[in-house]
């Protein structure tokens, strides 16, 4: 017999209960309104009084509606069927919904009730399985979709009978384990989860070492996210968040992409809807959309519902990561979330912590963060999550409780600079302020160093030395004018401006340039650190910027062309014509001099500063 | 009010706020609608037996035995064909002195449209000002607003968009806005003989603020009528929305809740997503885009009004005098138009996305020359060709007085560029330079 309340009260998503039962935090029930159901999750117990978040528009609803508890958590189902959907919040299959309006208390199957999966046993009667184990496939699409275990299972079971190869639905029996006390579990494909819950079904998560290939040179040339790592971009608006992840689930190396749309412009989802299903992935020759799940909770669908919808995006990551895979979780915006959280906060009058957010704010993000990472699993195999949340900071300005939370919860800080928005350098992730702290792991750097060239780690730190110095030279060129510097400021500056112009700069909406390969930014930036490595002759600062621009310029039709194809090198020996024209030879001993010359200044700032 | 059979009446009201008034009543539903004392009101909490209305004109008056009479309804609106050409106030009353319009009764602020039912955004929306066309380029399902001070004739160019888009229907949800900008704008329709493809909801200073709130549902519940019914492009200009959120304010601080940023509600966000999101391109032909006003408070984007309303839509347009040709003009650097990816170089010519970019970056470098100029340093030969060219790039193709079509902008954008520099400090592609290129 399952608890019953009534409604006795009504303010906006919230509504309070009367129970005539046992019920529990974040348990799920369903109100009846003239016939339709909404679904509410219980926030707040009070003696016989709950007060449950609607994931529904609870207008019409009145005293005296009855509500049937279900005792479970929000969940969702797990199987086969969920590459290429486009779930709501709460895992409600959005194709499945008849009408161009969403209806009120309509909930769909997320998975294929009809399909049947061709099914290929991995154990045999009598082995031994655990939470996790794989205990056959199916190929689902082009993905051989392991059949687990449920995660919950405790200690070790016994394979009492499992089905023959063939053709089954998600929902028919697969096999019988016995467990140590002897209880017998009926596995389907299906496996249903609470998402509040990590999925932890893996042996050991070692801190992540390998790079993350994004295609995004920005990130992977100078401040690289590792696999099973995290990562944030906070930005005012129009600074290209959206564009940003949405390069990122179109380039990266992953295996499956999640996509969570979190309170955000219906219209970016539907821009996904329509070009996932015609980009090819060159990597694999398949369509993106096969390789991704999408959670559209869009800004105008109900605030509760967009709470949950981070959440359910990240165990569906979880699911496939347990079976091995790369996933590559992305959450736009992180902050509507927070707001969600802050609206119910306020609903239920709980003092409020800064900005009105509640106190646990930072906590709740910690937590959902600490779910991403690198995994081995107990058949020896490993899968990942790595995240990339994007952060909408009010006005702009990061030190807001969101923004500041996540900065501590996560490793990778990408800060998208209005300033280089505006004079459209793209994207506009700012060099100098952004940081991986995974570039500093000597796992990491040992990566990177055997993978691509041994001085790798050395050369990205030189660069940013350059794009620093560039910096404090352009100031001085401001504070001083042109021709009150030395003619060496101009040509660090502009060193800088090739840094920038041909590696950091990167156009998102041309079919060449818009995703890079590791191999193509490692020979581009030896090229441009060759050319920032020269010294040139000008006779003064007037030349220097048209130089410059005549080099940035054929640095950028290289990276519009086919890497290493006939005009690239064509290209590419113009360039070192044009270097040639202008850069000094040294001699050995000039450069030890120049060097010992510059130790020497550098001996005197230092006294200085003391 | 006549009241009819079965609606509920009570005469014993418990408590009375500046905004809201609490009775004892049954079988009350959320959001329905009531009349205190003739007032329209809106239920906004149940405790209880306790119901809790948000009376829209104002408490003032109202005794503790006045009478309520609950609809057993949410708020509605009548739909038809006849509301062409009328103007309405926010309960939808006819405020032009004509007969109220019947037709269907539809409920105010219903659902969201299925996000996979969407059509992405494809047709371009030429308003002719370069500025829009070539930097911000409309497209048909979008939202954005204009960001301006109080002092920048924004009204001016809303209605200037408003009636050189080919829109089959235009609706203006008038939120605050005073008499004599509602003259002015019944006076540029009717001039333009447009009347007919005109609907309005106007909320004057003249009304009660929290009126307001009902007016951008009215406005979007008739846009999708046509929208969705009628399979039309329908144009909705909202004005202006910082007042709408004034609004939410004073009910949120009426009811007790505790304000977020700049004493806005927590829900701001949703709140404005809600109505912005009402943009959509239908499968069938029809769609609803909003243009809409946002004021500022001395150009500060960073209150919680216009940086919550970047968020939602889909880019922004600023304003901005040019003082080097003395013209308004439409800002190239702060202005935004996210879904011109859409049309620019599609439906556009080619060339189209690789010149905006090029004409803003040399702008850039030209303001930076400019700041150098002010700081009294020398400039290079760069910078005085940059100064040059951003005079003719303002008054050529910035300034909201241009009224030409996409093409000719291209053309004109070229000619700028050809005239004052080198083909290395364009830094376009080739292919298109070499079919484009009109300099040296």
């Amino acid at each position: 017999m399952s608890t019953k309340g009534k409604v006795v009260g009504v303010v906006a998503n919230m509504v309070t209960l009367k129970v005539d039962g046992p019920v529990g935090q974040n348990e799920i029930c369903y109100i009846d309104l003239k016939g339709v159901k909404l679904m509410a999750e219980v926030i707040k117990i009070t003696g016989d009084t709950v007060a449950v978040q609607v994931f529904e528009s609870t207008r019409g609803l009145y005293v005296g509606c009855e509500a049937t508890f279900e005792d479970r958590m929000l969940e969702v189902t797990l199987g086969p069927g969920m590459l290429t959907k486009i779930y709501d919040g709460l895992q409600n299959d959005l194709e499945k919904m008849e009408g161009v309006f969403l209806t009120r208390g309509e909930y769909t199957y997320p998975l294929n009730a009809d399909q049947k999966w061709e099914f290929k046993p991995l154990v045999a009667g009598g082995d031994e399985v655990e939470a996790g184990t794989w205990i056959g496939e199916v190929l689902e699409g082009w993905l051989p979709h392991r059949i687990m275990v449920p995660f919950d299972l405790k200690g070790t079971a016994k394979i009492t009978s499992i089905v023959a190869a063939g053709a089954y639905l998600s929902k028919d029996t697969m096999a019988v384990i016995t467990t140590a006390d002897g209880e017998e579990i009926t596995l389907t494909m299906e496996i249903h989860w609470p998402v509040k819950k990590e999925i932890r079904a893996y042996k050991h998560k070692p801190r992540p070492f390998k790079l993350f290939e994004t295609g995004v040179r920005t990130l992977d040339t100078l401040n690289p996210i590792a696999e099973g790592g995290t990562g944030f971009t906070p930005g005012p608006f129009g600074a290209g968040k959206t564009v940003l992840q949405h390069a990122l689930a179109k380039n990266a190396e992953a295996d499956i992409i999640v996509m969570v749309a979190c309170g955000e412009r219906a219209n970016e989802v539907v821009e996904i809807f329509h070009e996932f299903p015609e980009l090819i992935d060159p990597r694999t020759g398949r369509t993106l959309m096969e390789r991704t799940v999408i959670i559209a909770n869009t800004s105008n669908m109900p605030v509760a519902a967009r709470e949950a919808s981070v959440y359910t995006g990240m165990t569906i990551a979880e699911y496939y990561r347990s079976m091995g895979l790369k996933v590559l979780l992305l959450a736009d915006s992180t902050s509507r979330w927070a707001q969600a959280l802050r609206e119910m906060s306020n609903r239920m009058e709980e003092l409020p912590g800064q900005d009105a957010f509640p106190m646990d704010l930072s906590a709740i993000i910690a937590n959902f963060y600490a779910r991403a990472g690198f995994v081995e699993l107990n058949n020896g195999s490993t899968g990942s999550i790595t995240f990339l949340g994007a952060v909408s900071p009010a006005g702009g300005n990061l030190k807001e409780p969101v923004t500041e939370a996540t900065q501590k919860a996560a490793r990778c800080f990408y800060s998208l600079d209005q300033g280089r928005a505006d004079s459209k350098r793209y994207p506009s992730i700012h060099p100098l302020d952004s940081y991986s702290k995974y570039a500093e792991y000597p796992e990491v750097m040992e990566y990177l160093n055997t993978r691509l060239q041994p001085n790798w780690s050395e050369m990205i730190v030189e660069m940013k030395d350059i794009l620093l110095r560039g910096k404090e030279a352009k100031d001085q060129i401001n504070i001083l004018g042109d021709d009150s510097v030395p003619v060496e400021y101009h040509v660090i500056y502009n060193k800088a401006e090739v840094i920038d112009s041909s590696i950091l700069q990167q156009d998102a909406f041309d079919s060449i340039d818009s995703s890079c390969p590791i191999e193509r930014q490692q020979y581009m930036t030896n090229i441009v650190m060759d050319i920032c490595g020269h010294s040139f002759d000008f006779s003064g600062y007037e030349e220097i910027g048209g130089y410059f621009r005549k080099i940035n310029n054929v640095i950028r039709q290289m990276n519009y062309q086919l890497f290493q194809s006939d005009k690239f090198n064509e290209l590419e020996k113009e360039l070192q014509a044009l270097v040639a024209e202008k850069k000094i030879d040294l001699t050995a001993a000039e450069k030890r001099a120049d060097e010992l010359l510059e130790l020497a200044e550098e001996r005197a700032g230092e006294r200085v500063a003391q | 009010m006549n009241t009819k059979a079965f609606q509920k009446i009570y005469t014993k009201i418990e408590n009375i706020t500046k905004a809201t008034c609490t009775i004892h009543a049954e079988g009350v539903a959320n959001e329905e609608m009531a009349y205190v004392d003739g007032r329209p009101a809106q239920v906004v909490k149940i405790k209880g037996q306790q119901v809790t209305l948000q009376v829209f004109p104002g408490t003032a008056g109202i005794k503790t035995n006045s009478e309520v009479v609950f609809t057993g309804k949410a708020p509605t609106i009548k739909l038809s064909d006849d509301l062409r050409g009328r103007f309405f106030n926010a309960y939808g009353d006819p405020i032009d002195g004509g007969a109220p319009v019947d037709g269907e009764e539809v409920e105010i602020g219903g659902p969201s449209v299925n996000p996979v039912r969407r059509e992405q955004p494809s047709q371009f929306i030429p308003t002719g000002i370069a500025g829009i066309d070539l930097n911000n380029t409309l497209v048909t399902g979008q939202k954005i607003p204009f960001f301006a001070d109080p002092d920048q004739p924004f009204n001016q160019v809303m209605a200037d968009v408003a009636l050189r888009a080919e829109a089959d229907m235009i609706i203006l949800g008038g939120m605050g806005m005073s008499n004599d900008d509602y003259l002015y704008y019944k006076a540029r329709f009717d001039n333009a003989g447009a009347l007919d493809r005109i609907i309005s909801f106007i909320n004057t200073t003249d009304d009660a603020p929290v009126e307001r709130l009902l007016v951008p549902d009215m406005a979007l519940t008739t846009a999708e009528y046509f929208a969705v019914g009628k399979k039309m492009k329908v144009l909705v200009l909202l004005t202006d929305v910082t007042l709408y959120a004034d609004a939410l304010a004073i009910v949120s601080n009426r009811m007790d809740q505790i304000p977020s940023k700049d004493s806005m509600p927590g829900s701001l966000y949703s709140d404005l997503a809600k109505i912005y999101e009402k943009a959509v391109q239908f499968p069938d032909g029809g769609s609803i885009t909003i243009i809409a006003v946002t004021t500022l408070s001395g150009g500060d984007i960073t209150h919680a009004i216009p940086d919550n309303t970047g968020y939602i839509t889909e880019g922004q347009l600023y304003l901005r005098r040019d003082t080097d040709i003395g013209k308004v003009i439409v800002d190239p650097f702060r202005s935004l138009s996210r879904l011109k990816q859409l049309v620019i170089g599609k439906v556009t010519r080619e060339d189209h996305p690789q010149v905006m970019n090029t004409c803003v970056r040399l702008y850039a470098d030209a303001a930076n020359a400019k700041t150098k100029q002010e700081n009294g340093f020398d400039l290079t030969d760069y910078d005085e060709r940059c100064i040059s060219y951003a005079s003719d790039y303002a008054r050529e193709l910035l300034a909201i007085d241009i009224d030409v079509n996409a093409t000719k902008m291209l053309d004109t954008a070229w000619d700028i560029l050809g005239k004052y520099f080198k083909p290395e400090e364009v830094g376009m592609k080739q292919s298109l330079m070499d079919t484009y290129w009109k300099g040296n």
